[in-house]
């Protein structure tokens, strides 16, 4: 089969046709990301033009389409090794330069870099030898043999993955309890996980609306923000407690939630996006504008911190007739102390909204907007009740999101609409569409790769964008439907889980 | 027989705009008989199921199902009320199952109404308190006992969209009945069978009708199904009935031939017409 490929695509002005148009498209896409820079001259802006930027695009993009080339006629290994190796150094000097660089005719700045010091020279010839080898050892004649192998590989993946969730989300809650044990002096460690833990505990309510009852929310960030104003609110016009507003809080997103869920009952799919997405809106723009209530954009700030379960105070200066959280376990004075009890406060919140999740499913309203996401007409010819399953739904993932919402605002001690944009929401449904819709732990690993990536690489300024987006087209290639797009069985009559996954993976 | 009844409709019309779907339509169906109703395409058999199910509200007329706690009218209750509390289930012409949910989940989703009840809307469910847990025990049995009588037992863990064609019909009927319905409507059941499994659908139809004590009213254009197990047959032809009897009687009557096979082509002219076809010899 390769033979007859090789033989129609290899003939030399075959060749330089296939590299004469990727030179143009690189010269296309280049020419003004590239090519074209403003500087700030005392004369005013100008263009300066940099044709070197310009001319190392195309030149790393037909090495690299040789490179391609020789691999798909399975040409010569060691030649398709090192123009892939080429195109990847050239790559790299056209970002140096761009960064670094305003000089524009100098030698290349990789050799510069490579003979600098002893480390980067070691770093240099590192990254060299990884993409040759990965380039060389990759290429290989794929027999039907191979193909059979690696899907196997891959089956048996996801079986010992499908029939050990269990204890691998045991695993995951292990890991997160520790967490603060192995960094707990660590301030940013744990600002961190804290943060990712908020939006996995976003995830896994938004997972309830659109994960299972498959209703697709676009605005889900308006509930965060209705439990974070809630308690803001109550606390500081009423003097209520967190411990008092947190369930109030739930209770109001879910009330929005029904109040959302009333108008889009008819509406589906793209419709039910589009007037969800409005909605988020309508909440943020009432925040900005209802200055009397809300602040408007100044937003609410100094918002009371939780207590010890109303025992004991975290603040270094402990308003009179309280005790302070140290002297009621008798410990030094930490400001870490409240950082690592809020962790553990979304922990555990994030942990019920999983176990609550996980508990529905099973139950006859679980399995209902299941149903209801196959297939709505059948549902009604079962007397299912398709308004109330949905209002449900999109009340119990609200009041999840009213909880995080609350949570947020007592970590914060200020609240804005700013925090509530539509990026927001897009991030949450990415987390959800990412991990796979309907698995929980997919939205723990999106999550992770979604916040705590980006946030973990942020030294690599400009570049953590570009690795993520290359990452989000990594995951819609390979897998379109999530991470872990599976669904398990909510009940199995003469099979176990193992078996059923085994027969499914086949 | 006025007791016998299950179903009454009477005066039944469905417009959509100016079109006439059914026009004037009366008919019975009795408890513990197969009823089919038969006719051409788009005679507006599916419009009255759709009809009796609650899809669409009808322009005029009467629909009255005489369950055992007394007459309901079907055509002021609300769509998904209709199959509650021993009322009208339905399957669908073209298959509407959950396919992504197992075989057993299917069955366990049509007894929602009564788990709902038990798990006291998800609040004694969530801790899976005893009464919740006997519901769900009687729900799985029921649904074992729908797979036993459909032959799919040994498939109740598979996923309903991997089943053959031939399985996923017999399991959109076992999953009616698990809403334990007075009368079972079943839209085109044999569409697509082999000879074979409509002979098996014969038998659980039967046995529905017998054994459950359910009436069942039936769309079917494979007139084997239709002529061996039906007790009473209604023929629609545009919207009208044309024919209301015994299978024997039907099956013999000169208007139901006429809308199967159509006319004499001289009988269907208009007279002048047929004249001049007849002075022009070119025409014939």
């Amino acid at each position: 089969m390769s033979a007859a490929f090789a033989s129609s695509r290899t003939n030399g002005s075959e060749v330089v046709k296939e590299l004469a148009f990727f030179a143009v498209i690189a010269l296309l896409m280049s020419v003004m990301l590239l090519g074209v820079e403003t500087v700030d001259r005392p004369t005013g802006l100008e263009l300066a033009v940099r044709w070197d930027l310009v001319l190392i695009a195309i030149g790393a993009t037909v090495i690299g389409r040789l490179g391609l080339i020789f691999r798909r006629e399975n040409i010569s290994r060691l030649g398709q090794a090192v123009l892939i190796t080429l195109s990847a150094v050239a790559v790299f000097e056209m970002f140096v330069r761009f960064r670094e660089l305003d000089d524009r005719w100098v030698s290349p700045v990789v050799l510069d870099m490579a003979f600098g010091s002893v480390v980067s020279t070691i770093v240099g010839i590192a990254f060299v030898a990884i993409i040759f080898a990965t380039a060389y050892f990759t290429m290989k004649d794929k027999t039907a043999a191979d193909v059979d192998e690696s899907a196997k590989l891959s089956s048996k993946i996801q079986l010992a993955y499908r029939s050990n969730t269990k204890k691998i989300g045991l695993i995951g809650i292990i890991f997160f309890i520790i967490f603060p044990f192995i960094f707990g002096e660590d301030r940013s460690a744990i600002d961190l996980a804290t943060l990712v833990m908020i939006y996995i505990m976003l995830g896994w309510g938004l997972n309830i609306v659109v994960g299972l009852a498959g209703l697709l929310d676009l605005g889900y960030v308006a509930f965060y923000a209705v439990g974070a104003y809630s308690y803001a609110l109550l606390s500081q016009n009423f003097d209520l407690s967190f411990w008092l507003c947190l369930p109030l809080a739930g209770i109001f997103a879910a009330s929005f939630g029904i109040i959302l869920g009333f108008p889009v009952l008819r509406l589906r799919g793209d419709y039910l996006a589009i007037v969800t997405l409005g909605f988020g809106e309508i909440i943020r723009v009432v925040l900005i504008n209802w200055y009397d209530l809300t602040g408007g954009p100044d937003g609410i700030s100094s918002i009371e911190r939780p207590s010890f379960f109303g025992m004991a105070d975290f603040s270094r200066r402990v308003p009179d007739g309280a005790i302070g959280f140290n002297e009621l376990f008798g410990m030094e004075y930490s400001s870490m102390h409240r950082l690592i009890f809020l962790y553990y406060l979304i922990l555990v919140l994030a942990l019920v909204t999983n176990f609550v999740t996980l508990r529905l499913r099973k139950l006859p309203i679980g399995r209902a907007w299941e149903a209801l996401r196959e297939d709505e007409i059948a549902c009604r010819s079962l007397g299912i009740n398709p308004t109330n399953t949905k209002l449900s739904a999109f009340a119990i993932g609200a009041m999840f999101g009213g909880f995080a919402g609350a949570f947020f605002a007592t970590r914060q001690g200020f609240i804005s609409p700013e925090s509530f944009t539509f990026l927001e929401s897009a991030v949450i449904l990415a987390i959800v569409v990412l991990g796979g819709m309907g698995s929980q732990i997919g939205v723990v690993l999106a999550a992770i790769v979604m916040i705590g990536f980006p946030e973990m690489f942020r030294e690599l300024a400009e570049y953590r964008m570009l690795i993520f987006g290359a990452g989000i087209v990594a995951i819609m290639l390979w897998r379109p439907r999530g991470l872990l797009s599976f669904r398990d069985p909510t009940i199995l009559l003469n099979m176990s889980q193992k078996e059923k996954v085994a027969g499914e993976v086949k | 027989m006025t007791d016998n009844k299950l179903l009454e409709v009477e005066h039944l019309t469905m417009r959509f705009g100016g079109l006439v779907a059914i026009d004037d339509l009366s008919f019975n169906a009795n408890k513990r008989e197969i009823t089919a109703i038969i006719g051409p395409n788009g005679a507006g058999k599916t419009t009255v199921f759709n009809c009796l199910t609650g899809f669409y509200v009808p322009t005029e007329g009467r629909l009255t199902l005489h369950a055992d706690d007394g007459p309901r009218l079907l055509e002021r209750t609300e769509g998904f009320r209709i199959p509650r509390n021993k009322g009208v289930a339905r399957t669908f012409q073209n298959i509407r199952l959950f396919t992504g949910m197992t075989v057993l989940e299917n069955l366990i989703v049509a007894q929602h109404n009564r788990l709902m009840e038990a798990s006291a809307f998800s609040l004694a469910g969530l801790f899976n308190l005893g009464k919740y847990a006997k519901a769900e025990k009687e729900a799985v049995e029921k649904a074992e006992f729908w797979l036993e009588k459909v032959g799919l037992y040994a498939q109740a863990d598979w996923n309903a969209g991997n089943l053959p064609y031939g399985s996923q019909r017999r399991l959109e009927i076992a999953r009616a009945m698990c809403t334990d319905p007075s009368l079972l409507c079943l839209d085109e059941p044999a569409a697509g069978l082999n000879p074979r499994e409509s002979a098996e659908l014969n038998v659980l139809l039967q046995s529905i009708r017998d054994d459950q004590g359910v009436g069942c009213l039936l769309i079917e254009h494979d007139m084997s199904v239709v002529m061996q197990i039906s007790d009473h047959v209604i023929v629609l032809d545009y919207g009208k009935k044309i024919a209301d009897g015994n299978p024997e009687a039907v099956k013999n009557d000169p208007a139901v031939i006429r809308a199967y096979l159509g006319e004499e082509e001289d009988d269907e002219l208009p007279p002048e017409v047929a004249a001049d076809l007849h002075l022009d010899p070119k025409a014939q």
